[in-house]
């Protein structure tokens, strides 16, 4: 079966409405779409960033998971204390695959988990008194700490207690920052506003540390934002980069320090490259540094190519012959990839729903392997996302924004992808579907999937999934019972 | 009233507003010269917003404080 038409697209999305009761229809229908480029804003045909329904089986994260799990996690020379109960910090830990070097548990932190461990008589009395006993033992523990984090989880904002007034305190006492992030779960619809909330903190926090003095800077000095080294992406990422002659001054926040952070408002141009969840912050440094930023993509040799000379299009001719020489450098290695893939992958089709980036960004990789996106949506994306989704996409593709679980199980029995890329809540729903899976938030244990590097491990690993003799093995109970009579009966 | 950012895109004005994430670009601003900025702005997918009048800022992007007079949210 080759890609849906709109007609069909549209009958589709009708008939998956048609289950949902009177008030929960009007509502989902808005978040469902058929692509049409002809359309210049998402506005009118797609809803996004408003609150889940209760009891539709959303597939979205708090507040708390996009400060302390995306934003601040990462930075590895810092503390990010889970401030609450032990639950949120102790099963977000070390999940999302961030890497880093150094020694974990002494100058390093990233994989290890500080929590205040709320008690009854914490919620009761109030745990200003255990926060400031904590990070002091912090500060005994791990000298080699560059600073602290305190990553609020709902209880702190429900009793409300003053984690500014204590981080100002133990900030003094320590002579370290200390960051007081007011991100409970409960605030907003999504993790995308723990994006905001995290990247305000930083605003306020950190940036204003900044000394010019510090850093010695180049012309050629940038900064990645946006690029959390899942599976060492930004590391691909980076030295495409350093080849091409630029000097990455700092990584926002996969294998990040807290002095690249404070140095960034040095650099000539920041590069972007998952918007939803850092523009916030290189919308501020335009305004108060003038530092201009681009959003790039490093899915696939088209698009690293696209952005590489985008980036190049910002510096002079050194940088620009740069580019040119590191596309020239690794694209017979990528036509090798191509071909030795594209011929196993050609025309299967791919159904996507991952976070805020990916859902536009690794539909680049996977049309040079030949393979076509049938669908696409996000959990926690705003409309300013789905502008530029619309752009990226074939016409009549579906669209779909903070897709229930039903749903998604309804499109992909309607249109039969070859594979689907989207997170461990949906993984092993498709599994036993019998559909290839391939889990995209943190690349199923592999990666890096960014950079020319990534790319051909991304081929692979698609190759891997979509190939796999054990698809057809899957056979559910109930048609074995029929495959054995049949063969009974033979 | 809530805090809007001005900033030079490719063609003309980009708004853009922090709380809501719209990000759009302003066809038309009634007043336009280093006197006298702001006025009465539209946005391409029909928005309008109204800022005081004033001294056209000395670089971009620029916060400023806007009202929404008119069009989809």
């Amino acid at each position: 079966m080759t890609q849906l038409t709109r007609e069909e697209a549209q009958a589709l999305i009708q008939e998956v409405l048609e289950v949902y009761p009177e008030k929960a229809k009007k509502d989902r229908a808005k978040h469902l779409m058929v692509n049409d480029k002809t359309l210049e804003s998402s506005k009118k045909c797609i809803t996004s960033n408003r609150k889940s329904l209760p009891g539709v089986m959303t597939m979205r994260g708090c507040a708390y998971a996009g400060s302390k799990g995306v934003v601040w996690g990462p930075i590895k020379d810092m503390i990010s204390i889970s401030h609450g109960p032990i639950g949120c910090g102790q099963y977000s830990r070390a999940g999302r695959r961030a890497y880093y070097v150094g020694t974990t548990g002494v100058d390093t932190f990233g994989d290890m988990c500080f929590t205040s461990d709320f008690q009854e008589k914490d919620i009761v009395f109030g745990g200003d008194k255990k926060l400031a006993k904590l990070i002091e033992e912090i500060e005994m523990l791990f000298p080699l700490n560059k600073g602290i984090s305190v990553q609020s989880e709902c209880p702190i904002g429900l009793i409300g207690d003053d984690i500014e007034a204590v981080s100002k305190k133990m900030a003094a006492q320590i002579d370290k920052p200390v960051v007081p992030v007011r991100c409970e779960g409960f605030r907003g619809v999504s993790q995308s506003l723990g994006h905001h909330i995290a990247n305000d903190s930083v605003r306020d926090w950190i940036l204003p540390r900044y000394d010019s003095k510090k850093l010695e800077s180049t012309p050629y000095d940038v900064a990645i934002l946006g690029d959390y080294n899942i599976g060492g992406d930004a590391w691909a990422s980076r030295i495409l980069l350093e080849e091409m002659g630029l000097r990455v001054v700092a990584q926002w926040s996969g294998d990040g320090t807290l002095a690249e952070m404070e140095n960034t408002p040095s650099v000539k141009i920041n590069l972007l490259h998952c918007y939803r969840s850092m523009n916030y912050i290189a919308r501020h440094m335009e305004e108060k540094f003038g530092i201009p930023w681009l959003e790039y993509n490093f899915f696939g040799p088209t698009k690293i190519a696209e952005s590489l000379r985008a980036i190049a299009a910002h510096f002079d001719d050194r940088i620009k012959e740069g580019a040119e020489r590191v596309i020239e450098k690794y694209t017979p290695m990528m036509n090798a990839v191509i071909a030795k893939y594209k011929p196993r992958l050609q025309g299967k089709k791919v159904l996507l729903y991952v976070g805020g980036l990916r859902p536009r960004h690794v539909v680049g990789a996977y049309e040079d392997l030949g393979m076509e996106v049938v669908g696409t949506g996000y959990e926690f994306a705003h409309n300013d996302d789905y502008d530029r989704t619309i752009k990226e996409m074939k016409d009549a593709t579906l669209i779909y924004d903070d897709a229930t679980g039903y749903e998604l199980e309804k499109f992909v029995e309607a249109t039969k992808p070859d594979l689907i890329g989207s997170g461990i809540k949906e993984k092993y729903v498709f599994h036993k579907m019998g559909v290839p899976f391939r889990q995209m938030h943190s690349w199923d244990y592999s990666g890096p999937y960014h950079g020319y590097d990534g790319f051909a491990i991304f081929a692979r690993d698609m190759d891997m999934t979509v190939n796999n003799p054990c698809w057809k093995m899957l056979v559910p109970p109930w048609r074995k019972q029929a495959a054995e009579e049949l063969k009974k009966a033979a | 009233m809530a805090n809007i950012m001005i900033r030079k895109g490719s063609d003309g004005y980009v708004f853009y507003m922090p709380k809501r994430d719209i990000e759009d670009t302003i066809t038309s601003m009634e007043f336009d010269t280093p006197e006298k900025w702001g006025g009465e702005i539209r946005l391409k997918n029909g928005g309008v917003y109204f800022i005081d009048p004033q001294p056209a800022p000395e670089r971009l992007p620029y916060s400023v404080r806007a009202k929404r007079i008119d069009g989809v949210e």
